[in-house]
């Protein structure tokens, strides 16, 4: 397993131009091309906002401009389901590579954990024009952690994609499993409402065990709350269980290998 | 030194176990994941297989269709693993096994070489040394920037073919794919074939081209469900791979024979027809439907078909001898009657057709059981499939028992000549023309 993993170094080249791919090919065609990335983000913040603060107006204290706050959390939100979703299917999707090529398996989950993660990134200069637009200025020694919580999340949704992937190739419901899971996973995780409201105080201790609450909350601490990142115990806690999940996933993908060439 | 060496190679392909009921639920429900992924039912594509082809020779397998051809050669590629023995392969494996797999449809062919190239293990740098043969091996330099949505299969195969030929390999796979590209084409590859051996590459050819096999490999095998039938010189094993498919194919042929002579005898002796009208007759004979009929007072009760050993088959050969043996019964005696035999084609052409009426033989007298045989010393027809009617009737074409097309037999050839008929030939040539003498053996 350890040697297969460190395979996974060689195939940079390979996830590089694959990732390169998805991207061309998401938008060609498309005469907004790359701009969709923007948009989309952009349109979602407008209607949460419209809804939020002119329909059903959301007054919680603390959690002004609200659109901001939540928008801190939808982004690495979609990131993170979006690739879930994606790489379920992706052995499936590339089964002319796994069965016909020699190709190496588990660079299709990465590849859409990657994939999503450009948008994420594309994404990301929104957040910077509407911080500045609401002149909402984060601490700036909780900026440096950003690139901690990204890379947490990194380790831990590629160990969930590989998983899924792996799963999926033989129990094909998990796709349709993973859309509902997935919707009821967002409600319960701090995201249209803080960690930190009152009325989450007496369920704290379930959504401790959520490990996506501890992204959501550290994302929404360095760019949204003011003050510095006290969120980095939970942080660091869940960086090491990344890591176990990462490694769960990898030896789950690495066990059923043998078996995707024959089943997809 | 061989380049690829397979030992004792046994492949079992995993029915997983009520795939399509188990769900992650009920996996999980009743603590069966792990279980649930073991196999119950296990297919055996390949049994004990062994064999090893020299570096720098090139190497054929044979056998029909689900022997496990594409199985062994998955497996020299590394893209599946043998359940029990050993594999080894020295140097780098290209397998053209499926051309174009991994192409996006969406981006260009420029790119999606790159792609392609990186996945079969060129660094970008590689490919870019080798983009302008690629392309141009290919064909395809004026739509090389058009998106590969947009290219034919044709020009997405040579693509396909080209960038994985251009990898360079130690050790090339081929799964029948040279029926890709027009004849142009397949000459192209063939050539980069002899090139690569030229230069000392192992070439591993799974075909059904089985001159191709002859001309162009060093040794052949053939497998058979999984096992290895023969293996050794190219010539011997596709003889002995072939004598086995015809005898497949006559036991097919012979099933096929008795189901229509059964379909005929079970369903109710028909009323004379109007096919039974000397005249109309004559334009039945070209049109091919199954049947049999009349009056039956004279009966065609066996037909068999006598080949050289004077054995019943169904397979012979351009230029073999036949007999075409009726036994026949007379319900009561008769002075008035006429044997006939025709043969067709696939294409319900009448190749041949004649009866003892036709070739002025009076008829004295038949009762009882009888034998008629008509021998045909050389059966001079092109490579195919062909029935027969056979038929008794009186002097002036009204049937006793009229048998159309119901017996089925197959021409095999060694030349792939067309038409119908092969008249026995030979070619004369002045001086001034000159051919290479013709292979030992030439077939």
């Amino acid at each position: 397993m350890l040697r297969n993993l460190s395979q996974l170094i060689r195939y940079r080249g390979l996830i590089q131009s694959l990732v390169a791919r998805e991207l061309k090919a998401r938008y060609r065609g498309s005469v907004l091309g790359f701009l969709w990335s923007f948009i989309n983000p952009l349109l979602l913040l407008a209607i949460y906002s419209f809804i939020f603060t002119t329909i059903i107006p959301n007054q919680t204290k603390g959690l002004q401009p609200y659109a901001l706050f939540m928008l801190c959390g939808i982004l690495p939100w979609t990131w993170f389901s979006a690739s879930l979703t994606e790489a379920a299917g992706s052995l499936i999707a590339g089964g002319n590579l796994i069965k016909k090529v020699l190709f190496p398996a588990e660079v299709l989950p990465i590849v859409s954990v990657l994939t999503n993660m450009v948008h994420f990134f594309l994404a990301l200069p929104i957040v910077a024009a509407v911080l500045i637009a609401y002149r909402h200025w984060p601490d700036a020694a909780g900026l440096l952690w950003l690139p901690v919580v990204i890379g947490v999340q990194l380790v831990f949704t590629s160990g969930l994609a590989l998983m899924l992937a792996a799963l999926t190739v033989h129990f094909r419901d998990i796709r349709d499993i993973l859309a509902n899971v997935l919707m009821l996973w967002f409600f319960t995780t701090p995201i249209i409402y803080a960690w930190y409201q009152d009325e989450v105080a007496p369920y704290r201790r379930f959504f401790n065990v959520n490990p996506f609450t501890h992204l959501a909350v550290s994302y929404q601490e360095i760019l949204f709350f003011p003050g510095p990142y006290d969120h980095w115990r939970w942080l660091l806690a869940l960086a090491i269980f990344s890591v176990v999940t990462f490694l769960a996933g990898y030896w789950l993908f690495d066990r059923l290998r043998d078996s995707f060439a024959e089943v997809v | 030194m061989n380049a690829i060496e397979l030992t004792d190679v046994t492949k079992v392909y995993r029915r997983y176990s009520g795939r399509q009921f188990a769900t992650l639920k009920s996996a999980l429900l009743q603590r069966s994941l792990m279980r649930d992924l073991e196999p119950r039912e296990v297919f055996t594509a390949l049994r004990d297989v062994s064999f090893s082809v020299p570096k720098g020779s090139t190497f054929g397998v044979i056998g029909r269709n689900g022997s496990g051809k594409s199985t062994a050669l998955k497996l020299v590629a590394g893209i599946t693993k043998p359940s029990s023995g050993n594999v080894a392969v020295a140097g780098r494996v290209s397998a053209l096994i499926e051309l174009g797999a991994g192409f996006h449809p969406e981006i260009s062919g420029r790119e999606n070489v790159f792609i392609n190239g990186i996945m079969l293990g060129l660094t970008r740098k590689e490919i870019e040394q080798r983009f302008d043969e690629i392309v141009e091996f290919a064909e395809l330099k004026e739509f090389i920037d058009a998106p590969v949505k947009t290219y034919s299969s044709g020009m997405y195969m040579r693509l396909g073919f080209a960038v994985a030929i251009h990898v360079n390999p130690d050790v090339l796979l081929v799964d029948e794919v040279l029926a890709v590209g027009d004849e142009g084409f397949t000459h192209k590859c063939l050539d980069k074939f002899a090139e690569f051996r030229r230069l000392g590459k192992t070439i591993l050819l799974v075909t059904h081209s089985l001159g191709l096999v002859d001309r162009f490999c060093d040794r052949a095998l053939w497998l058979d469900e999984g096992r290895v039938q023969a293996q050794g010189d190219p010539r011997r094993v596709v003889d002995a791979y072939l004598a086995a498919v015809e005898k497949t194919e006559g036991a097919l042929l012979a099933t096929t024979t008795a189901k229509a002579v059964a379909a005929v005898a079970e369903a109710p002796s028909p009323p004379p027809s109007p096919t039974a009208q000397p005249d109309s007759e004559i334009r039945d004979m070209f049109r091919a439907v199954e049947g049999r009929w009349g009056s039956r007072e004279i009966e065609i009760a066996d037909v068999a078909l006598i080949d050289r050993s004077g054995q019943p088959a169904f397979v012979f050969h351009s230029g073999d001898p036949m007999s075409v043996r009726l036994k026949v019964v007379a319900h009561k005696p008769t002075k008035d009657f006429a044997f006939g035999v025709s043969l067709f084609n696939a294409d319900g052409v009448c190749c041949y057709g004649t009866n003892t009426f036709i070739e002025e033989m009076d008829p004295l007298a038949l009762e009882g059981e009888a034998e008629v045989t008509l021998a045909i010393d050389s059966l001079d027809l092109v490579e195919g499939t062909y029935k027969l009617d056979v038929a008794v009737h009186t002097c002036d074409g009204a049937p006793y028992d009229y048998h159309r097309q119901l017996y089925t037999f197959r021409m095999k050839s060694r030349t792939p000549d067309v038409g119908i008929y092969r008249p026995h030939h030979r070619w004369a040539f002045s001086s001034g023309v000159r051919f290479k003498p013709a292979k030992d053996g030439s077939r």
